[in-house]
């Protein structure tokens, strides 16, 4: 079934939610938010795409396979992880670095960022895998 | 046997050769460099891994592991010299190097570690490392089912042993066995200490294959013959040995440890040696006679005396030395011949006089004959039964003197009988071996001759500090070939009277004990079968019951058992007494809309026939509590929700578009168990919620992570820094789960698909 009006808006929505998970994903540490839920909207912009055209357009659109992702992500988020030991830390313990400390305006980087980018790839990608899967072989 | 293969050409196993020679011989010489430090005391050193669970990498250098890392690395380089030279040209030689060295390493840290549970990792090691070898063969039905059969008999005591190691460490109060050691009197007057002492000895006893965990060692048998020789003489099945004698200090000395190692010693000795005799593979007599050895040594382990361990880590090494020649020696004879039947090969000396003369040194060193190591260890058993007690004196003397008669009986059939003779017609044309297959068993043989001569050496720098190590205290160790006219050398003579007449006659005891075989109903091999048998038909029988495949029944258990247990516990514990209060006060009636709608959908989802409304019914219900995470605020766990909600909706019906509409009337019995079970988990839980609110709310979690969530993490949002950073491992385990969960659904859908396009087309 072909909706003109879903596919039209869905162009439009599908941009939207994938720039609303990243927004999610970003300010997650201070404010509602996170790599959990960013990678969830991010999926569901997929999955819309999905429903109005078809699977295998989403996976061209996708460009990587969504398994793959999934567990590039497990591998981002073990690899923050790893980091603590370059500084003598236990396994998993945050590390912090502000770019451009000017009085209280700075850049926070941090390994727990990277872990939370891990967490997003690997929902976004477990859940488009399980999607994908559902609407092609059922 | 070992020439059935591709060849490839490679010269002594290319780079993987030389490798595995080089690893086992620089360690032999940094050892044998520590020897004179290790003779004066221990040493112990350590790294923290798991400070927290008192898991450390900490090493206990004395000389037990000593003695036994000399063994380890000195037999490890002659036998991958050995290999490098017998399976170099083999496709998969460098897998072999790989599981060779793994083992090796695992044999290594075994010995070496002194933290229990670093202990069991290499114990492990060397269970799942031996597996793989033992396989190597993987093409062969035979050699899989030894392999395995090893692996599950050793693993299940590992498994066991873990346990008692447990137990040990929570009564010891440390897992260190450096600390543990020196508590041996709390630990054996400790009501807990058989317990411990059962569980070890299982872990022991099927390792070091004790009757009537035995059966695996000959079939190991499998595995190429290097592999059999190292497993077979120095390590694998000496771990369990190894651990008993490290164990002695702490466990050792009871009644209860006296009789379980001595009379299962004491049986597996005989019962093998009895077995020896039986076998015509030459291979096949060795492994036994193995056992033999074992059984030996766990019968003086437990014997306890002084001298009964001095005797016991002499024949450590004076066995590990003749064994390893002999199982190298019989490799280079089946490479030569082609056959390691005992009846065919006759003759070889002329044919082979270095491979005869390797095997003369350790058959003497085996049969207990003068000037041979072997000679002073089978003195020192003699010595060591005798001095003991009562009926245990008579018991360990009589097991070793028969242990003795056949292991001089032995020596005949695997290294006279080949050689002597008249050459007889064998497979291929018999040859000398090359070098690297020779130095090995010379060497072990030329040591076991070298020892007998100079004792003291051996008596010094090994034997001497190991029983130190094992007795727990110091006393002097003075090791002599000659000891003047006494009982035991007057039991050696009659042990070479009874072993040469037991050699003589060992053809007609092997048709004997064929006959006697062939009507005996007990055959522990065929009862492993049948036992794994039963473990398959019961493993088939609960999966019929429990996994039928039906989703409905499954989720009748799963929430059936939920309402039994957590209901029962409710009404058992009588926690309807203790003040439960339901109001209504103080529900806004924007909670009481969104409470309708929860509830509207519910019921909903209950009563439609159409399987689109009761998924977009059971959506509402969903949406609905996200919206109470919301009143009270908690917008993340709210979001969450609600995405995962919109989610299952769009998942369940894009399933659901391809099934039928509901049938209009199931079944009322159906519908009335369901409904109970339902029903029951709705209680249950409200009961549940219910008291859980009438308790005080512990807010010390909350009150921490509010104060720690800025300061030591930078994030003021509490959720999500407790997800990424405070609780970061847990995370982590559950995005593994989401995207194997993702990959193993699509493998699932993939493998439906696949099935049913075949049919589709026809």
């Amino acid at each position: 079934m072909q909706s003109l009006i879903l596919t039209t808006t869905t162009r439009l929505l599908a941009a939207l939610l994938l720039m609303f998970s990243i927004y999610a994903l970003l300010r997650g540490h201070n404010l509602p938010g996170g790599g959990f839920i960013g990678g969830l909207i991010g999926a569901t912009a997929f999955i819309l795409y999905t429903i109005a055209t078809s699977v295998d357009e989403a996976r061209a659109a996708l460009r990587i396979d969504p398994s793959n992702l999934a567990i590039l992500g497990v591998g981002v988020a073990a690899l923050a992880g790893l980091g603590a030991g370059f500084a003598g830390d236990p396994f998993f313990t945050g590390q912090w670095l502000f770019l451009f400390q000017d009085g209280d305006s700075y850049i926070p980087l941090s390994t727990v960022l990277v872990f939370d980018i891990g967490v997003y790839m690997a929902v976004f990608g477990g859940i488009l895998t399980l999607v994908f899967a559902m609407e092609q072989e059922i | 046997m070992a020439d059935d293969y591709p060849k490839v050409d490679r010269v002594m196993g290319g780079a993987a050769g030389w490798i595995s020679i080089a690893f086992p011989s620089i360690l032999f010489l940094y050892f044998l460099g520590l020897l004179p430090q290790i003779a004066l005391g221990p040493q112990v050193h350590g790294i923290d891994w798991v400070p927290s669970l008192g898991i450390n990498l900490s090493v206990l250098l004395d000389g037990l592991s000593m003695t036994f890392v000399l063994l380890i690395t000195g037999i490890g380089a002659a036998v991958t010299l050995y290999s490098a030279r017998y399976l170099g040209q083999h496709p998969d030689y460098p897998r072999f190097v790989s599981y060779l060295l793994m083992f090796m390493v695992g044999m290594l840290g075994l010995v070496l570690a002194d933290n229990l549970i670093m202990l069991f990792v290499f114990w492990e090691i060397t269970t799942i490392a031996s597996y793989l070898l033992i396989g190597f063969n993987a093409d062969s039905a035979k050699s899989r089912r030894s392999a395995l059969q090893a692996l599950l008999v050793t693993g299940t005591g590992g498994l066991i042993l873990l346990g008692g190691m447990i137990v040990l460490g929570n009564v010891a109060g440390t897992f260190q066995l450096s600390e543990i050691l020196t508590q041996g009197d709390m630990l054996r007057a400790h009501p807990w200490y058989l317990a411990i002492l059962l569980l070890f000895l299982a872990g022991t006893f099927t390792k070091s294959a004790q009757v009537p965990f035995h059966f695996w060692l000959p079939n190991a048998m499998a595995a190429p013959t290097p592999v059999s020789a190292y497993l077979h003489s120095a390590t694998m099945v000496k771990a369990g040995i190894f651990l008993m004698a490290r164990m002695n200090p702490a466990l050792g000395g009871t009644d209860a440890w006296f009789w379980i190692l001595t009379l299962f010693g004491g049986v597996t000795a005989v019962f093998a040696s009895v077995m020896a005799m039986r076998q015509t593979d030459i291979k096949q007599v060795l492994a036994y006679t193995t056992l033999m050895a074992l059984g030996t040594l766990t019968m003086f382990l437990g014997a306890g005396t002084h001298y009964a361990i001095m005797a016991a880590m002499l024949f450590l090494v004076v066995h590990s030395l003749y064994k390893a020649a002999l199982f190298l020696m019989i490799g280079i004879v089946d490479h030569a011949t082609g056959t390691r039947e005992a009846g065919v090969l006759g003759g070889l000396s002329k044919a082979m006089p270095l491979t005869g003369l390797a095997a003369a040194l350790a058959a003497i060193s085996m049969a207990g004959i003068p000037p041979m190591v072997g000679f002073i260890g089978k003195e020192f058993m003699y010595k060591a039964g005798l001095g003991l007690e009562g009926f245990g004196a008579f018991w360990v003397t009589i097991m070793a003197f028969a242990a003795s008669v056949m292991m001089f009986a032995v020596g005949g059939i695997v290294a006279l009988k080949p050689f002597r003779g008249d050459l007889r017609p064998t497979p291929t044309e018999p040859h000398e071996g090359p070098w690297p297959m020779l130095a090995g068993p010379l060497v072990l043989g030329a040591l076991s001759l070298i020892f007998g001569l100079v004792p003291g050496v051996l008596g010094y720098y090994l034997v001497g500090p190991a029983t130190h190590a094992v007795f727990g205290e110091v006393r002097e160790v003075h090791l002599y070939l000659w000891g003047g006219v006494n009982m035991a050398l007057i039991l050696s003579l009659l042990t070479f009277l009874a072993g040469w007449l037991v050699y003589r006659r060992h053809e007609a005891i092997r048709t004997r004990l064929a006959a006697f075989e062939a009507r005996n109903p007990v055959d522990f091999d065929a009862g492993w079968d049948r036992l794994l048998e039963g473990f398959k038909a019961f493993a088939a029988w609960q999966t019929r019951l429990i996994q039928n495949g039906s989703l409905q029944r499954y989720m009748a258990v799963t929430f059936g058992t939920f309402v039994v247990l957590v209901g029962g516990t409710y009404l058992i514990k009588g926690a309807f007494r203790s003040g439960l209060s339901l109001t209504t006060e103080g529900i806004h009636p924007v909670q009481w809309a969104v409470l309708g709608l929860i509830a509207a959908g519910a019921m909903l989802t209950v009563w439609t026939h159409s399987r689109m409304t009761a998924v977009a019914a059971m959506g509402v219900t969903g949406i609905g509590v996200a919206l109470i995470f919301i009143m009270f605020s908690a917008p993340d766990v709210a979001i969450t929700q609600l995405l995962v909600e919109v989610l299952v909706v769009v998942l369940v019906s894009v399933v659901m578009l391809r099934l039928p509409y509901l049938p209009r009337r199931s079944k009322a019995t159906f519908r009335a168990g369901h409904a109970m079970i339902a029903g029951g988990m709705g209680l249950v839980t409200t009961f549940l919620m219910i008291s859980v609110l009438a308790t005080d709310f512990d807010r010390r979690l909350t009150t921490f992570f509010e104060a720690a969530s800025y300061p030591e993490a930078y994030g003021r949002n509490i959720v999500n820094v407790i997800l990424v950073d405070f609780r970061a491992l847990d995370t982590f385990g559950e995005v593994t789960v989401v995207a194997i969960a993702a990959i193993a659904a699509f493998a699932l859908l993939r493998g439906m698909s696949t099935r049913r396009k075949p049919e589709e087309e026809s």
